[in-house]
């Protein structure tokens, strides 16, 4: 067995009458990439929110590895255009060595950025940039709060390309929560659907056909295969194909 | 009388020191309001030193440390809006700072010189105060520097990186205090907040990064400072208004530098 990085068992919060969860069990692994999805208002948030520390639960309980160190990728920014920040002063804010701070935009491809104020990247460019930020705190443990969103199609594939990628090289455990079903469920070892309880949960195919999630997002939301044999770089050109720059036969999406 | 206005540029200037760095934090954590509510209620605590005979810097710290802690809790109830709790209570609290002085009859106080400042009666013994507050400050921001910043960006992902967010916003509040204690002084209780956002605002036209946007605040408040006395000891304006205005039309006039 894998080391339990965080378990958590029987977890329930309420603020002020509204119970927003109840009865979670939860136990993240080194190398496990686990999946939150559900409704809104389902309480995904807040789970995450314990999960890091950052809101007490208020039944149940928590164990935390010993060595857990955590790279947390927020939402979103909301920087003031007064602040002047460039990407890699955002990214020395985690990490004071220079050197380290290139190597981890360079790894999720935005080195070329690095002397740009942080207000001018777009939104995939500043998924990114917040994903390098939680890199380089070298943590055992990836939290992705909607790490794809206000990123185009082709940009979310390439992200969770990418996380996936992290997890292997830092084999540490992901947790992720996401809108999007179609994307998620390729990427994912075991998805938790959640509406202030655990609806589900499992590997990704048996969970698409449990009937408890069947409910809660409808039978046409099931995951598609979706032949991709091509990839598209930031500024969305096609990249490492063999041939040239068209798509190839097998490409359906156009 | 040239002493006047030597005591009075130095107290100025002690002050901007201060107002720079802070000033641009208030910007960048759109804290305007914040600070506006808290200069408000220096007046009760200039009444409150004047019913206990006690030292008005002190009091006054004090009492804006206690409205802003009172407001960070009332703000994380989120029953009413933040502007419009901090409406209430900036109001309120100058209202009650305003009664508090006219039920003293017996104590002599001259109510303008509070709320627009009265730069040209400095003497040492406020130079001195100004000073050591003001080092105090700064030495306190220079060591909150890297976390506030991440602060200022993310609370949240600031302190799951390990930062003590409370703590550090707690000292913040008393840095904010401390700096409303020492600038009543020089443009008093209803100009405190013009002397921290224009500058700051002033300097980001010219800054790359937060600290020089700091310095370059600090900068352009000392040079409002002295063409706002200046304008003062020639023309005979009221000096915390002519600060004030001084650093209004540096403003507009960094509006003409192209980006």
């Amino acid at each position: 067995m894998t080391t339990s990085l965080v378990k958590l068992s029987g977890i329930g919060k309420c603020f002020k009458t509204n119970t927003v969860l109840s009865n979670i069990d939860l136990d993240l692994r080194a190398g496990q990439l686990l999946t939150l999805i559900g409704p809104n208002g389902a309480g995904k948030t807040t789970l995450v929110k314990i999960v890091l520390g950052l809101l007490d639960a208020d039944t149940g309980h928590i164990v935390r590895h010993p060595d857990l160190r955590i790279g947390y990728m927020p939402q979103k920014l909301h920087i003031d255009p007064t602040l002047p920040v460039t990407l890699q002063r955002f990214l020395k804010l985690a990490e004071s060595d220079s050197a380290l701070c290139l190597n981890a935009a360079n790894e999720v491809g935005i080195a070329h950025l690095i002397e740009l104020p942080l207000q001018s990247l777009s939104g995939g460019e500043m998924q990114r940039a917040l994903l390098a930020r939680a890199i380089l705190r070298k943590p055992n443990l990836l939290v992705l709060d909607e790490p794809v969103q206000g990123v185009d199609v082709a940009g979310q594939e390439a992200l969770y390309r990418l996380i996936g990628a992290l997890r292997d090289r830092l084999h540490c455990g992901v947790l992720m929560v996401s809108h999007d079903l179609h994307l998620v469920m390729s990427s994912t070892d075991e998805v938790i659907c959640l509406n202030q309880h655990i609806c589900c949960h499992g590997h990704p195919d048996q969970v698409s056909n449990n009937p408890a999630f069947l409910e809660l997002f409808g039978s046409k939301t099931a995951p598609y295969t979706h032949n991709h044999d091509h990839q598209h770089n930031l500024h969305g050109e096609v990249i490492g194909h063999s041939s040239d720059s068209h798509h190839a036969k097998g490409c359906q999406h156009d | 009388m040239i002493d006047v206005l030597l005591y009075a540029i130095l107290a100025g200037l002690g002050v901007a020191a201060i107002t720079g760095p802070l000033g641009a934090f208030i910007v960048w954590r759109r804290m305007a309001y914040f600070g506006d509510t808290l200069a408000h209620s220096s007046l009760l605590g200039v009444a409150l030193a004047m019913l206990l005979s006690i030292n008005p810097t002190i009091s006054v710290v004090t009492i804006c440390l206690v409205l802003a802690l009172a407001l960070v809790a009332l703000q994380q109830q989120q029953t009413l809006a933040s502007d419009t709790l901090l409406g209430i209570l900036s109001h309120s609290s100058l209202a009650i700072g305003l009664i508090a002085m006219a039920l003293m009859p017996e104590i002599k106080v001259d109510l303008l010189s509070l709320l627009f400042g009265d730069l040209l009666t400095v003497n040492t013994h406020d130079v001195i105060t100004i000073y050591v507050i003001s080092a105090i400050s700064i030495l306190l921001l220079i060591k909150l520097w890297k976390p506030l910043l991440a602060m200022t960006i993310h609370e949240e992902l600031a302190k799951v990186e390990g930062v003590p967010t409370t703590a550090v916003r707690t000292v913040f509040m008393l840095i904010i205090a401390l700096e409303i204690a020492i600038a009543m002084k020089v443009v008093g209780v209803l100009l405190i907040t013009a002397l921290l956002v224009i500058p700051a605002a002033t300097a980001r036209r010219f800054s790359n990064t937060p600290e020089q946007m700091a310095i370059f605040a600090s900068l352009t408040g000392c040079l409002a400072v002295i063409l706002g006395l200046c304008a003062s000891w020639f023309v005979d304006t009221p000096a915390g208004p002519s600060i004030v205005l001084s650093a209004g039309m540096l403003f507009l006039a960094s509006l003409t530098k192209k980006n």
